[in-house]
């Protein structure tokens, strides 16, 4: 019934149409609306992502000294944390005098990487993501991106880890 | 007096629901392509890498606004349909 005021048909009215055909548009208008409410959403998650890359600041890395040099044999592991306490990171001795270490977290879903010495690769024990010793690509499984790489520096007989590459 | 609809219109009304339903289509496409920039945009972030961010966010605001505009002729579109019988 109209609105004696206003002349006009009441909102429950268009919105809760008791017309079978009707209803076939309302299902169809609320599907659209839904599916605009999902594109804001993933709009609000991309500038959620451009507020964090702004208000992102550049990491200060201080020099924490890592092992001794012969302290771990060749094809042996060490975990220490870096940069925080909290941040598990592993160190591999590759070879007589090459040493490498990475971030301990896979960048699939933050389980902890081992080292398999049988296959020469950090593996990740939860989705089988494998990880290449040398430069800490991805070599098989869901992660895309590469192991964070702690930078080392050799002081006297001192390993000394630096920073991260990339930045975390 | 009653209002009863006409079989005159259904054509009409078919063109409508047609119209729609091709709308609501384009509308999933451009969410679909919305999730993947936003999972592209989220995993080059966490890789170190922020200079993606602000094309992202000016790409998906340009497709969340063509969203916007083609839910509004939905509603034209839904309005006009169902007035006209």
């Amino acid at each position: 019934m109209p609105d004696p005021v206003t002349e006009q048909e009441p909102l429950w009215r268009d919105e809760f149409s008791i017309s079978r055909a009707n209803e076939r548009y309302v299902s169809r208008r609320q599907l659209a609306k839904f599916l605009t409410l999902g594109s804001i959403g993933m709009f609000a998650g991309n500038l959620w992502i451009l507020g964090k890359s702004w208000l992102r600041k550049a990491p200060v890395y201080h020099r924490s000294p890592v092992a001794q040099v012969g302290e771990i044999p060749v094809g042996g592991v060490k975990l220490f944390q870096y940069p925080k306490s909290g941040e598990q990171c592993i160190m591999i001795r590759t070879a007589e005098d090459s040493y490498v270490a990475y971030s301990q977290k896979c960048t699939h879903l933050s389980c902890a990487v081992f080292y398999s010495r049988e296959n020469d690769r950090l593996e990740c024990p939860c989705h089988q993501g494998y990880f290449s010793v040398k430069d800490g690509s991805v070599l098989q499984g869901p992660p895309t991106r590469p192991l964070p790489r702690v930078v080392l520096d050799r002081s006297g007989d001192q390993l000394i880890a630096v920073k991260m590459e990339p930045e975390v | 007096m009653a209002q009863y609809s006409s079989s005159r219109n259904i054509p009409h009304q078919r063109r409508g629901l047609t119209a729609i339903d091709a709308i609501t289509a384009l509308i999933v496409i451009l969410l679909v392509i919305q999730i993947w920039l936003l999972s592209a945009t989220l995993d080059t972030f966490l890789a170190g890498h922020t200079e993606t961010a602000l094309p992202g966010a000016i790409v998906s605001g340009v497709l969340c606004a063509a969203c916007f505009a083609m839910y509004g002729f939905v509603r034209r579109v839904d309005r006009d349909s169902r007035h006209d019988r």
